[in-house]
């Protein structure tokens, strides 16, 4: 108890030291906290994924579409139960900005497929019955104030025009990692068009989504399927929904990579000033800690003294720095809103905050400490003079 | 008036080492910081820019930001090449080429995880619309074979694309009998093969983009407006830098705004480091500053001395970071592009404006780091100095 009472108020002798350091260490800790829910958020789309569904694409790459007739042929392998696909929509609402994913599926299928989409009855059928309707998640409906009845106008890159649709339908996630940010809208009214319009590109699709009912089986059922169309036209590649969102991860992993390096990098930074202060603050209370090793201390007490010191400060910092990163998130998460969906602090991160705030802590009396306790008395006391 | 001479800050700077080089480090990294997210964002601007020639005219269907949604179905593409204007080589052909290009998914080297590659079907005068390409080993695939010339990148970054290796695709073993070196572009992340020979593996009946070159490219105009008012096209034209320029948009701002974020949140650390080191030395000078006033320097001398202390502080921090920064100039790097979908592979480049801005940064640090405790200083009053010391 004398102890922490001692360290505080040595803590707090040089107020605007301390004050300087710990804004310091708090930047750094938020920072570093938001980084990492940053890289986090880039995995949200594996963790939402679900065990018991597989997504067959071609095997030359997503951009290559397979025949619709596969859905039936896929139906027919041992160990799926239920069979659906989705387009890419990539159409634009007003302009580039509003960047959202919008797929085209088979509704009836995909919603069986996607139980954690929570969807009124009512609503689940005024979808269904309208070609032209859509639905979206309670997040994008509220980051553009979408009620249901509304017109949404999209601007087609992949299929030309402008397309409207009603709105038919909001969905809330069964879970927090739940996908809130994506507008769903039917396959069989752009196909009406493509067949009209481009008959060479009807009946196609660009992902079948598979539902399996035991997840042991899945690398079984994906060979299965992936035999089934060997040697054909189109060839497929099939594997678990996880797989599949982490190969989209992987496409920017030279950027993850690099923002990785740069939330240690500020680690670095703040252990270099943390360590400053307490070089300056150990240089300046020489004469001090002779004097306690004069009056019988032993070496190891000016030891506690700094590392606790030192300690205390980047405790109080990282804890403030948490508490930063806590409010942070949850601004930036409304701002951002369909751009990163699951923008939320995890306790591995705090975790890890904590660890870094000590980590800095010890580094940085690490060097005083040693250099302290191993003073000569006498030039120490000679120092006051 | 007088000024305290500069010797006098650099030693006051020498004399504390272990404080100087630990305030200096923690600005060198947020300076290394900023230049490398700085480069890195140029890099992938020039990289995307050095593709297009600018008297080069790219044919892509309308709304389309990129080849991959692109199509330009057999009757457009004969109706421009028939279009007057465009330029002939000296054998008499017409400088144009029609192309699909699509996206291949292939297992990289290192990793064994697959990423998406252009693959681009084309011919000789494609390879004369783009002088900045050239073979560096081996030959140009023969038309009609299952032949393929690969970009360094490729040939370096991905399985069986070195000389005389082969790649499985489209349903076919495709063999690679060039590798080709395109000046640090967009190409080098790409396998070029013959037109018909890819139209056919990925069964595709419409090119992706039409690319051709102005006899006069003040005629560009004309000419969008003729094409673009044609009502049996529906296709739009753009001169080829342009497009490529589009492309590196929106990944070379993501890195940039990104970057600076981080950099303005990091640089707050230095400079609280700054700002320490500097209260510190004011702290521990009061007498030798009430010893040079009383000598009859002006507060505004002390004031300029603490502050050089400090911007030279940051200079020595800014010039590290730099350097090292600099040194990433030698690391290639590759990742996705998210408007083309497709590998690119880039280098950090520094240039003259990004090494002024970076030094500029530096010295803003040193500037809001050590403003008030020089200002402080200059505000002591003689005898309180004088008794203190």
């Amino acid at each position: 108890m004398f102890l922490l009472r001692l360290l505080l108020k040595n803590a707090f002798r040089h107020k605007l030291r301390t004050a300087l350091t710990l804004v310091g260490l708090v930047v750094a800790i938020g920072a570093f906290g938001l980084l990492r829910t940053l890289i986090g958020a880039w995995y949200a789309g594996v963790e939402a994924s679900s065990s018991t569904r597989l997504v067959t694409r071609s095997a030359v790459s997503l951009t290559f579409a397979m025949p619709i007739s596969y859905a039936q042929r896929i139906k027919a392998v041992e160990g799926v139960s239920t069979v659906s696909w989705a387009n890419w929509f990539g159409g634009i609402y007003q302009s580039e900005r509003n960047f959202f994913p919008q797929f085209a599926i088979e509704p009836a299928s995909y919603l069986k497929l996607y139980p954690e989409y929570l969807l009124s009855d009512e609503e689940k059928l005024a979808f269904l019955k309208d070609r032209q309707g859509a639905i979206v998640g309670q997040k994008l409906a509220t980051q553009y104030g979408w009620k249901i009845g509304d017109q949404i106008p999209l601007r087609g890159t992949i299929y030309p025009g402008t397309w409207t649709f009603t709105l038919r339908g909001i969905w809330h996630g069964a879970e927090a990692r739940t996908d809130e940010g994506q507008m769903l809208v039917q396959y069989a009214y752009i196909n009406e068009w493509l067949r009209k319009k481009a008959p060479g590109r009807a009946d196609l699709s660009g992902a079948f989504i598979l539902g399996i009912d035991n997840p042991q089986d899945a690398a079984l059922i994906s060979q299965r399927v992936d035999a089934e169309f060997k040697n054909s036209l189109s060839e497929t590649l099939t594997e678990t929904e996880a797989a599949f969102a982490l190969s989209f991860v992987s496409m920017s992993e030279a950027i993850l990579v690099a923002i990785q390096a740069v939330s240690f990098i500020i680690i670095v930074i703040i252990m270099a000033v943390m360590a400053n202060t307490m070089t300056m603050t150990a240089r300046e209370r020489l004469s001090e800690y002779a004097t306690l090793k004069a009056l019988g201390f032993s070496p190891a007490f000016v030891v506690k003294l700094l590392f606790g010191e030192s300690l205390l400060i980047a405790l109080i910092g990282g804890l403030l720095g948490m508490a930063l990163t806590l409010t942070a998130t949850a601004g930036i998460g409304k701002a951002l809103g369909s751009f990163l969906p699951a923008f939320a602090v995890t306790p591995t991160t705090m975790a890890m905050q904590l660890a870094a705030a000590l980590l800095v802590g010890a580094v940085a009396a690490a060097w005083p400490a040693w250099k302290m306790s191993r003073i000569d008395i006498v030039q120490g006391l000679r120092h006051v003079a | 008036m007088r000024v305290i001479p500069l010797s006098y800050i650099a030693r006051n700077l020498w004399v504390r080492r272990v404080t100087t080089l630990l305030t200096a480090g923690g600005m060198a990294l947020v300076v290394y910081v900023f230049a490398t997210v700085l480069m890195m964002s140029e890099g992938i601007r020039a990289t995307l820019v050095a593709t297009g020639q600018p008297d080069n005219v790219m044919a892509l269907r309308k709304g389309a930001g990129a080849e991959i949604n692109s199509g330009v179905d057999r009757g457009q593409a004969a109706i421009l090449e028939s279009l007057p204007g465009i330029a002939t080589d000296t054998q008499g052909q017409a400088l144009i080429t029609k192309e699909p290009v699509v996206l291949n998914n292939l297992p990289k080297r290192s990793s064994g995880k697959a990423s998406n590659i252009t693959v681009r079907g084309t011919s000789a005068t494609g390879m004369q619309l783009r002088p900045q390409v050239h073979l560096v080993q081996g030959r140009m695939f023969r038309p009609g074979t299952s032949e393929i010339v690969t970009g360094r990148s490729v040939a370096e970054g991905f399985q069986g694309g070195a000389l005389g290796e082969t790649m499985r695709f489209a349903g076919r073993e495709w063999t690679v009998v060039g590798v080709f070196d395109a000046s640090h572009s967009g190409f080098e992340s790409e396998i070029w093969g013959d037109t018909e020979q890819m139209l056919q593996a990925f069964r595709r009946n419409a090119f992706s983009s039409v690319v051709f070159r102005l006899a006069d490219a003040s005629q560009f105009a004309a000419i969008k407006a003729a094409v673009e008012s044609d009502p049996r096209m529906t296709v739009e034209l753009k001169p080829e830098i342009q497009f490529y320029a589009e492309q590196s948009e929106a990944l070379a701002t993501f890195i940039r705004v990104l970057g600076t974020a981080l950099s303005v949140i990091f640089s707050i650390g230095a400079i609280v480091g700054a700002m320490i080191t500097m209260f510190a030395a004011v702290a521990s000078r009061v007498g030798e500053i009430g010893t040079l006033r009383a000598l009859g320097f002006r507060r505004s001398a002390v004031l300029v001395a603490f502050l050089g202390e400090s911007l030279l502080l940051a200079l020595v921090g800014g010039l590290f970071g730099l350097a090292a920064a600099s040194l990433m100039q030698t690391v290639n790097i590759s990742t996705t592009n998210f408007q083309s979908f497709a590998e690119l592979a880039f280098q950090f480049r520094l240039t003259p404006r990004i090494a002024w801005q970076t030094i500029a940064f530096a010295l803003f640090m040193g500037l809001v780091g050590g403003f008030i405790p020089a200002w402080r200083a200059a505000r002591l009053k003689i005898v309180d100095c004088l008794r203190a010391a």
